[in-house]
């Protein structure tokens, strides 16, 4: 098991050194558009550089002057000091920026993520026991709903009925106008309110596929021999179920759910940048937007790595819970 | 499969029509039929296809034409300003000095009619009265005042000017010295806070008529002559004993757009309502059709302003007959740009699959039947692109696409490429692991054991077995493509302006003001990508149970 761990991580640092060559790539591909409209500002003072040698000076404090091999291995040497450099857009160190946004999309992935788990798993073990009823049609369909919902037109649709046309809730942000006056038990329940559609909007583009998931995986073990054993014994069809099915269904489950947790970190992008929860996402897509290569390219290496700590969470569980796979 | 209509009469048990033997291919499409949902998602996708396809031709808008209404709108039509400075108007061929307007204005206020302008000439003005006065120009003379009876006139009406005997006109100034000085003038031109309107358009008036008008309204006189003919004066209006020749008021009307002629009479009613503190009138036009004219008041500055049809771009129109989506912000037809979006949606989805499913097919088929080194190497190719971030990527080379400013069709190709070339190895993966499994079975085995060749191993045996997945996940893929194309169109990365696309049409909400007020703009938009995305996993999941029936018991 060790081994296998050790084997897997190596595996991943090897990785992450290419896909973060590949990334730094195309970041460097990307317009410096920051840099220049900094210089042209800077140009535009009274008695100034011209415009060319700001361009030069500003590229040489950036690290853009060198060639892109060269620039990767000055980036990757920082990098493994934990040294992402100063985000351009907001000024300030790229992990200080992360650190104070990440939590807002850790928190707002694990609401969906638990409350999807609470809805998903029971509705996909009904639809499995009564295939072809019409709660397993309804189960198949809203699944797929779910799946095929645009994010942002799902978003949209919510703002314009509650936030629009009932007025229940605001149209953008984490706090409303008056956050600072409330009491700190306000403060919170402020936050809470303003979560509830991106919540409830992650919940309904992502719960598709875990309902999905779930009832196949059931179906498989229901049609399975041990199920028809245990029936045959003449156990309560409700033991059957809810200790026999249940558990192996688990398994696949699990390792599906196990593998999902680092995402929770990735913050989701349109939903965050839609209603404007300052999370991860929502400052990678105003920092792609302005340029910022730094805060950029720490996100995207950032997600590689959430990626395959995925991954390798998947097959660490599946082997926790499947002791026919730590025998092999 | 027994089919019923085979007759069950005399059947032994080797005959051929006993039980129909269908082939697998007919089987899977058998169970395809049987299923509800799918053949749900197979009409829409084939109602999708007739939409953009078919009806792109039948509409006769394209999805870039801009319509055009004309609207009432509130515009200026004429302002109006109390005159607060001297008009002066010129005797026919003179020349004044540039700064006569404020000498003038310095020399009425301060009685001092006297005054040196800048280029050095000396000039008076003669008090008419009422704030009316004639412009000279002097020349200082010695003369003696005493006994002079048009002097002693001038004086009694308070006037500073005389026409003495010899027929020449003499300025006189009292400076406080015992006797003012005199100057012999020379008339230059009139010069009073009025303005003139002709009845008739574009009519001239001549010096004459000026000095004697303004000079009769001054001295309230009821008739003066000019140019050999009699004028009488009816409070501001001017006649020649039959018509009107012209208006004299105190304030000045200008046209807010050149080329417009403020009539008289139009002037005495604005005049008459603004007296009156009305905030509107109303006045017939050329046609006799009575306009309503709103008066705004600025300082004293007045503007009239009245409904003009104007001719504007027609945006956000609601559904009508003309526009049965209606019209976006650009005034285009919205059906139309749902059409051809759905055109570029499909389009994309098509080939971005198409081209997953080559590279995907090719790499993971090498992969999975050489296996070994090959294999591991180009497993670790399809890790390295798999923990590719896509969303983020595809952000990142939508941005450096609008930086190189590139046109909406490269845009398109482009698009097509990137999502291709990042999406093909979850396919590469499902082809290398169907066909990892395949080698080991039997079948492989007894055609090895034949000795037929490599290609004809790959492509007869071992390809038409991986088929019906790659069909499974690519009907799904479908959706995520088109889904993935909206997002990014919608973020305003994807599919550019003047092209439309689904996800290109909803980025009208990012205004909440379209968002609240024109639901007609995005959610037909939203509800296409929604239907077709799922009509493609309906597809999908009616191919998989189909090809797959052990799942379905």
């Amino acid at each position: 098991m060790k081994k296998f761990i050790i084997r897997r991580l190596l595996i991943s640092v090897v990785l992450l050194f290419f896909v973060s060559m590949i990334i730094y790539t195309i970041m460097r591909l990307m317009p410096t558009s920051y840099v220049e409209t900094q210089a042209m500002t800077l140009a535009q003072r009274p008695g100034s550089k011209s415009f060319q040698e700001w361009v030069d000076q500003l590229n040489a404090q950036y690290g853009l002057d060198t060639g892109i091999v060269q620039g990767y291995f000055r980036w990757l040497s920082k990098a493994i000091r934990l040294d992402f450099g100063d985000s351009w857009y907001f000024n300030q160190p790229v992990l200080q920026k992360f650190s104070s946004v990440i939590w807002y999309s850790f928190g707002l992935g694990l609401a969906a993520f638990i409350i999807e788990i609470l809805i998903a798993i029971p509705a996909g073990i009904v639809a499995a026991r009564k295939q072809y009823s019409i709660a397993d049609y309804a189960i198949t369909v809203i699944a797929l709903i779910g799946i095929s919902l645009p994010s942002f037109f799902f978003a949209t649709i919510l703002k314009y009925v509650f936030s629009i046309r009932l007025g229940w809730v605001d149209l953008y942000g984490i706090v409303s106008r008056m956050h600072e006056t409330m009491s700190d038990a306000g403060k919170v329940l402020d936050m809470v309110k303003h979560m509830v559609l991106p919540t409830l909007t992650l919940v309904v583009v992502s719960i598709g596929s875990l309902m999905r998931y779930t009832r196949a995986n059931m179906l498989e073990v229901l049609n399975s021999d041990y199920i028809r054993t245990a029936r045959a014994k003449g156990l309560p069809e409700n033991k059957v179920i809810n200790h026999h099915a249940f558990r192996n269904t688990l398994i696949p489950i699990v390792t599906l759910l196990g593998g999902s947790l680092p995402g929770l970190f990735g913050g989701a992008m349109i939903t965050e940048t839609l209603y404007q929860i300052p999370g991860i996402g929502y400052t990678f897509y105003q920092c792609v937007t302005q340029g910022d290569i730094p805060f950029v390219m720490f996100y995207m290496v950032f997600m590689a790595v959430l990626i395959l700590l995925g991954n390798l969470i998947a097959d660490i569980t599946y082997a926790l819970v499947d002791p026919r796979v730590r025998v092999n | 499969m027994a089919n019923e209509n085979i007759e069950k009469k005399d059947m032994s048990l080797d005959d051929a029509n006993r039980v129909r033997v269908l082939s697998p291919g007919m089987m899977v499409f058998k169970r395809f039929i049987r299923n509800k949902l799918a053949i749900v998602g197979i009409v829409i996708i084939v109602f999708m296809f007739l939409f953009s396809f078919v009806g792109g031709l039948l509409n006769p808008y394209s999805q870039s034409q801009v319509f055009y209404t004309t609207e009432q709108i509130l515009k200026d039509y004429a302002g109006a300003t109390t005159i607060d400075q001297y008009q002066i108007y010129q005797v026919d061929g003179v020349k004044l000095p540039s700064d006569i307007y404020s000498k003038t204005l310095i020399a009425a206020s301060t009685k001092k009619y006297v005054f040196e302008t800048r280029d050095g000439s000396l000039l008076g003005l003669g008090n008419v009265g009422e704030g009316v006065y004639r412009i000279f120009s002097l020349e200082e003379v010695n003369m003696l005042l005493k006994k002079n009876a048009a002097y002693d006139e001038a004086v009694a009406a308070g006037e500073n000017f005389f026409v003495d005997k010899d027929g020449k006109t003499y300025v006189f100034q009292d400076n406080g010295d015992p006797m003012p000085s005199v100057y012999e003038a020379t008339e230059m031109g009139v010069a009073a806070m009025k303005s003139f309107t002709t009845y008739e358009k574009d009519a001239k008036l001549s010096y004459e008529f000026y000095c004697g008008a303004l000079t009769a309204v001054a001295d309230g006189e009821k008739s003066f002559e000019a140019d050999g003919k009699t004028y009488s004066v009816d409070g501001d209006v001017i006649t020649d004993g039959t018509t009107e020749v012209a208006l004299v008021s105190d304030v000045n009307f200008n046209a807010a757009n050149a080329g417009v002629f403020i009539s008289p009479a139009y002037k005495e009613a604005a005049m008459a309502a603004i007296d009156a503190g009305q905030t509107s009138f109303t006045f017939a036009d050329e046609d006799g059709t009575e306009i309503e004219y709103r008066i705004e008041n600025k300082n004293g500055q007045y503007t009239f302003r009245r409904f003009q049809e104007t001719r504007v771009i027609d945006t956000y129109a609601r559904p009508s007959a003309k526009h049965w989506v209606g019209t976006d912000a650009n005034g285009m037809d919205l059906l139309a740009r749902l059409m051809y979006g759905g055109r570029i949606s499909l389009l994309i989805g098509f080939v971005v699959i198409f081209i997953e499913v080559f590279i995907g097919m090719i790499i993971g088929g090498i992969a999975g039947f050489f296996g070994g080194w090959v294999d591991n190497l180009l497993m670790r190719i399809v890790d390295v692109v798999y923990c590719i971030p896509t969303m983020p990527l595809y952000l990142i080379l939508g941005s450096i696409m609008d930086y190189y400013q590139a046109s909406a069709t490269t845009r398109i190709y482009m698009l097509c490429v990137i999502m291709a070339v990042i999406g093909w190895v979850g396919i590469a993966r499902i082809v290398r692991g169907q066909i990892l499994s395949l080698r080991e079975q039997e079948f492989m085995v007894a055609a090895e054991a034949t000795g037929i060749s490599t290609y004809r191993r790959i492509f007869k045996h071992l390809i038409p077995n991986v088929v019906p997945q790659l069909i499974v996940f690519a009907s799904m893929g479908l959706g995520d493509v088109i889904l993935a194309e909206a997002t990014l169109s919608f973020l305003g990365l994807g599919i550019k302006y003047p092209a439309a696309s689904w996800g290109s049409i909803i980025n009208a909400v990012n205004d909440s003001y379209v968002m609240s007020n024109y639901v007609f703009v995005w959610l037909p938009a939203g509800v296409f990508i929604l239907l077709t995305v799922l009509a493609f996993n309906f597809i999908g999941d009616g191919l998989r149970d189909a090809f797959d029936p052990k799942m379905k018991r």
